[in-house]
């Protein structure tokens, strides 16, 4: 499995994203120019990852202008084709504005930028698993119906909790609903998630949780 | 128009100088040029009125691959192939105007200044000074300071990794906001602010040009009065998303090869970048004002040479690869414009429309050259009698030390200010060490190295107010010792010095006195100081704001296994403290706080014995004995053994057996003194190691699972110490 | 009586407004050709329970002014509905 790494202007994990990838994971890792268009090189039993970042300075609505990016035609049809898709924070926001997801990532609730370690837990059960967040934009929004849906197809990956996995409203960074942290489409092969795996993948950082949510995405 | 001394008095130029420029030209400046003379000569740009004393400060030796104060940013040999570049800067008197903006540019400002020399910045700092906390003018500030700060950092993708923040009375009306940033370069692959080559075509690139903070660097250099908040001009606004765009241009220019110099446009805009760049090379330039690009239309020449639009360079690019240049700028969709081309005259010349607007020696223009040099009176400030006469056995000694120690733990300038660090992006570039494992200095590795970098920012402004010359050399005490204790090797320091108006001789006293102690302690600790900058005029009617030489220091990790935390680690660990207890409480947060006296002497300190301290501490680490490092400062030792326990939530049990004052012993902000914890089989060795180097060492207790216990007397858990201290600030913010 | 006022909130007209030149560009990419210039700024709609227009109108410019525009970056123009 390769990946693909789109930068867009504004990007700022993307050399974070290919050290993860290619370091701690060892995996060959391409990186994507935001005007450019080619995805040839891939296949649907690959990976292409859209990293965190200001993507246009997140002006007007995080990730609504990188939507429309070249680039982002082609990562659209290659989803459509069932290629794997990863969003990570700013990556989330943009395919929530592509409609690649559902819903829609909010600025937080009590308005402030938020950079911290947070817990999350995945829906199958499992440790908490420590993984930083930093957005001003995070708060995980939708309509009743759909959060309904997206539980009912098992379609919410992650959730914030406290170090023991226990899911409560105050261990949730920027008031999500359903304390959702993040999800996939219903085919299963688009993912987006606020916290940074990239960032606790290297024992170096004493942190190597990250790995245990490439893994849960089934892209170790 | 005809230009008259009082049009010259007006740009805050003096007679005098105003009759230098004359003689220099041998005419009579027009207006453009007079406006040009004014930004560069202004105390921002000219240094006029420190030079003098900066020059006595060490600036090359040690690692230095530059002098002081050659480039925009200080450069040191990591080793590797690898070099460290850094910075610290001031942009206290736009963020007293418009936090939210005066923050973001100021943050802005320092990482231009560090890619311009071709590196990465890696980590941020930031030392903020603000008045009382309780204080709605003060809340309004600091919340738009720190989502300035954050606004700026957080899009441009650089960690906000450590830093400090102080209240104090005196920075009411003048906050301070120092920006530093640290970046890598590969040695030889540097790039730097001169010009040279006949011909080589000269290049803006970056955001078009406005009006905006037009005036700013004679701006920054006059006194914050009543009237300031209408001199809206000067308001710079920030867009962090053009500054990451270009970073990513000029290091990748800087690839093909085609840059023979490079210099970001900060205060003075293009006048500076081409004057200084020129009279760097000793060459001149031709100038075509009409093809800057603009994005306000018919500006004048003089606005578009003193303009601070931000997120601009100035790039003098080899003859013939103009092409690999513009398609850098081209991919990253910002323009990029030829404006001209060096000459070798030594003349900046200016045109627009065809005319000549402008034309002036750069050499006249910049600091070394032409920019006049003064020598200031100085008198020892009168309040220094009443620090003399401050008597310790005046204060009647502490009856509970448990309530005061609670008390301490909550003064804002002690407790928890997650409030703010939450709000910077400190994680991003995963490279930050101390996310997980705290130290007494910042821990961010130098990806691609092999190292790891410490870097730290301190400065007490209190003690340096008590006493210029000590308090300045316990700045930088407190610096090097706090990258000792996380296992590094300080090798230098860039400094941002903030005082009063440099007119009033008692203010300049501080100041000749701070640099002279910052001098003399730079040399003890071979930590050159590598640049930095100089902000005066923080003073408003009532008086200026205390002296306060922000250091800025750098450190090396060349193994990470040497690293070292400030956390407890093991229940049944020893406790030991590192230095000697003295009876000592002046100029403590407890004496100035909970005590109310303004006046007392800075805190005991000795450069012999601090340095020794530091090797002592440096000696364990390396031979690791030692599981935990924490130097005491601010709140003395119990808060120092609290805070050792915060991260893993455990607790101590000491005692002490002391003659000393007991708010001495416990709350006393003394000099020189580490608290480590180890194994209890190391103990032994400690003590003997400490006898051969003749330093003093005391076994305070053991770690324990939770609980405090201080001289047999129960003090409650660490959990309930750990919410006083997180909460406190909050508490105060979110009321 | 209650007054429906509407305030628009812009950035000065000299300062630089990086979020709309962002916008701009991200227009220019989508082929929207001919848009010359894009400025953003607030809409904020208050209610005021006032003795009179006159009096509701004043209490939203004191508002502007204490709170919803910063003098130093933005100016602002209050609308009344009714």
């Amino acid at each position: 499995m390769k990946f693909g790494i789109v930068v867009f202007p504004g990007s700022n994990c993307d050399r974070d994203m290919q050290d993860a990838l290619q370091n701690d994971l060892g995996k060959e890792v391409i990186m994507l120019w935001h005007k450019d268009e080619d995805l040839s090189m891939f296949t649907t039993d690959d990976c292409i990852v859209l990293p965190g970042g200001f993507s246009y300075g997140d002006y007007l609505r995080c990730g609504a202008i990188a939507r429309f990016s070249p680039m982002m035609k082609s990562v659209i049809a290659f989803a459509e084709k069932g290629g794997k898709v990863l969003g990570v924070c700013n990556g989330f926001q943009i395919l929530c504005e592509s409609h690649l997801l559902p819903g829609v990532l909010l600025p937080n609730a009590h308005q402030q930028f938020v950079c911290n370690n947070s817990y999350i837990i995945n829906s199958t059960g499992g440790k908490a698993l420590k993984i930083p967040v930093a957005h001003g934009d995070g708060r995980y929004f939708a309509s009743d119906e759909l959060l309904d849906e997206l539980e009912a197809n098992d379609q919410v990956i992650f959730r914030y909790c406290d170090s023991l996995g226990t899911i409560d409203k105050q261990f949730n960074p920027n008031g999500s609903l359903r304390n959702i942290a993040g999800i996939r489409n219903k085919q299963g092969n688009v993912f987006g998630m606020m916290p940074h795996p990239e960032r606790a993948s290297s024992s170096s950082l004493s942190n190597v949780d990250g790995l245990d949510v490439f893994r849960i995405l089934g892209m170790n | 128009m005809e230009v008259t001394v009082k049009i010259a008095e007006e740009l805050r130029l003096t007679a005098e100088e105003f009759e230098l420029i004359k003689q220099k030209l041998g005419r009579t400046p027009n207006f453009t040029e007079l406006c040009a003379f004014s930004g560069m000569w202004s105390e921002h740009c000219s240094y006029k009125n420190s030079i003098k004393w900066l020059k006595t400060l060490p600036r090359d030796g040690g690692r230095m691959l530059v002098a002081a104060g050659e480039e925009n940013a200080g450069l040191m040999d990591m080793g590797n192939g690898f070099g460290v570049v850094f910075k610290i800067e001031s942009h206290n008197h736009p963020s007293a105007i418009e936090p939210f903006q005066g923050a973001a540019t100021g943050v802005g400002g320092i990482q231009r200044d560090i890619f311009t020399m071709g590196a990465r910045p890696i980590a941020s700092l930031n030392s903020l000074r603000f008045g009382n906390i309780n204080d709605a003018k003060t809340k309004r500030l600091l919340s738009g300071v720190v989502k300035g700060i954050g606004h700026y950092g957080n899009c441009f993708g650089v960690p906000t990794v450590g830093g400090e923040i102080y209240f104090e009375e005196c920075y009411h009306t003048n906050p301070l906001v120092n920006a530093m940033s640290v970046g890598i370069v590969k040695v030889g692959k540097t790039i730097s602010a001169t010009a040279e080559g006949l011909g080589n075509p000269v290049f803006f690139v970056g955001s078009a040009t406005g009006k905006d903070g037009i005036g700013g660097a004679s701006f920054a250099s006059a006194n914050i009065t009543e009237d300031s908040a209408e001199d809206l001009p000067a308001v710079q606004v920030g867009d962090p998303f053009q500054e990451k765009k270009l970073l990513e241009a000029c290091l990748e220019v800087i690839d093909t090869g085609a840059v023979v110099g490079m210099q970001d446009m900060g205060a003075a805009g293009i006048i500076c970048s081409t004057a200084e760049m020129s009279a760097k090379g000793g060459v001149g330039m031709h100038i075509d004002l009409d093809k800057v690009p603009t994005r306000q239309k018919n500006m004048k020449a003089w606005e578009l040479l003193l303009s601070e639009s931000q997120e601009r360079m100035l790039i003098v690019v080899e003859k013939g690869k103009e092409g690999a240049v513009l398609k850098v700028f081209e991919k990253w969709d910002l323009p990029c414009s030829e404006i001209g081309h060096v000459t070798g005259d030594g003349l900046l010349k200016f045109y627009m429309h065809g005319n000549l607007e402008a034309e002036i020696p750069a050499y006249e223009l910049v600091l070394g050259g032409g920019a006049p040099q003064y020598t200031r009176d100085y008198k020892e400030p009168a309040y220094l009698q009443k620090v003399a006469a401050f008597d310790t056995n005046s204060i009647k000694d502490v009856t509970d030390l448990e309530a005061t120690a609670e008390q301490i733990i909550q003064i804002p300038n002690i407790a928890n200010k997650r409030w703010v660090t939450v709000q910077y992006d400190s994680t991003v570039g995963a490279a930050n060490a101390g996310t997980n494992a705290p130290s007494d200095a910042a821990v961010v590795l130098a990806k691609g190295t092999g190292k790891a970098l410490a870097m730290t920012t301190d400065c007490n402004g209190r003690y340096v107010f008590a006493d210029p010359y000590k308090g300045a050399m316990i700045a930088v005490a407190e610096a090097a010792r706090n990258i000792v204790c996380s296992g590094g090797d300080p090798i230098g320091v860039t400094n941002c010095l903030n005082f009063g108006n440099p007119y009033n001789p008692e203010v300049y006293y501080q100041f000749v006195k701070a640099v002279t102690g910052m001098g003399d302690a730079c040399r003890k600790f071979n930590t050159p100081v590598t640049g930095g900058n100089v902000s005066f005029y923080n003073q408003h009617p009532e008086g200026a704001v205390y002296p306060t030489p922000t250091i800025g220091m750098v450190g090396i990790i060349d193994d990470m296994q040497y690293r070292m935390t400030l956390d407890f680690k093991n229940e049944g660990d020893a406790i030991i403290l590192i230095g000697e207890q003295q009876n000592d409480i002046a100029s403590s947060e407890y004496l100035h706080k909970l005590r109310g006296v303004e006046f007392s002497p800075a805190p005991h300190f000795d450069i012999d014995e601090e340095f020794a301290v530091q090797k002592f501490v440096s000696s364990l680490i390396h031979s690791k004995l030692i599981s935990s490092a924490h130097d005491i400062s601010e709140g003395g030792l119990a808060v120092t053994l609290l805070e050792k326990g915060f991260n893993r939530e455990l607790g101590f049990d000491v005692a002490a057996n002391t003659d000393l004052r007991k708010d001495a012993f416990w709350f006393g902000e003394a000099q020189s003194r580490v608290v480590v914890s180890c194994n209890q089989e190391q103990v032994e060795q400690i003590r003997q190691r400490a006898a051969s180097a003749n330093i003093p060492v005391t076994i305070l207790g053991t770690v324990t699972g939770g609980y405090i216990k201080v001289n047999g007397e129960s003090w409650n858990n660490t959990l309930s110490w750990k919410e006083k201290y997180n909460t406190a600030i909050e508490n105060i913010l979110n009321a | 009586m209650t007054y429906n006022v509407q305030i628009k909130v812009m950035p000065l007209k000299d300062l630089l407004d990086p979020q709309g030149k962002a916008v701009m560009g991200g227009l220019k990419n989508l082929g929207l050709g001919g848009i010359e210039d894009v400025r953003i700024g607030k809409h904020i709609t208050l209610q005021i329970e006032a003795e009179s227009e006159d009096a509701a109108k004043a209490l939203a410019d004191e508002a502007s002014k204490k709170l919803l525009a910063n003098p130093v970056m933005e100016f602002y123009e209050i609308e009344m509905i009714n």
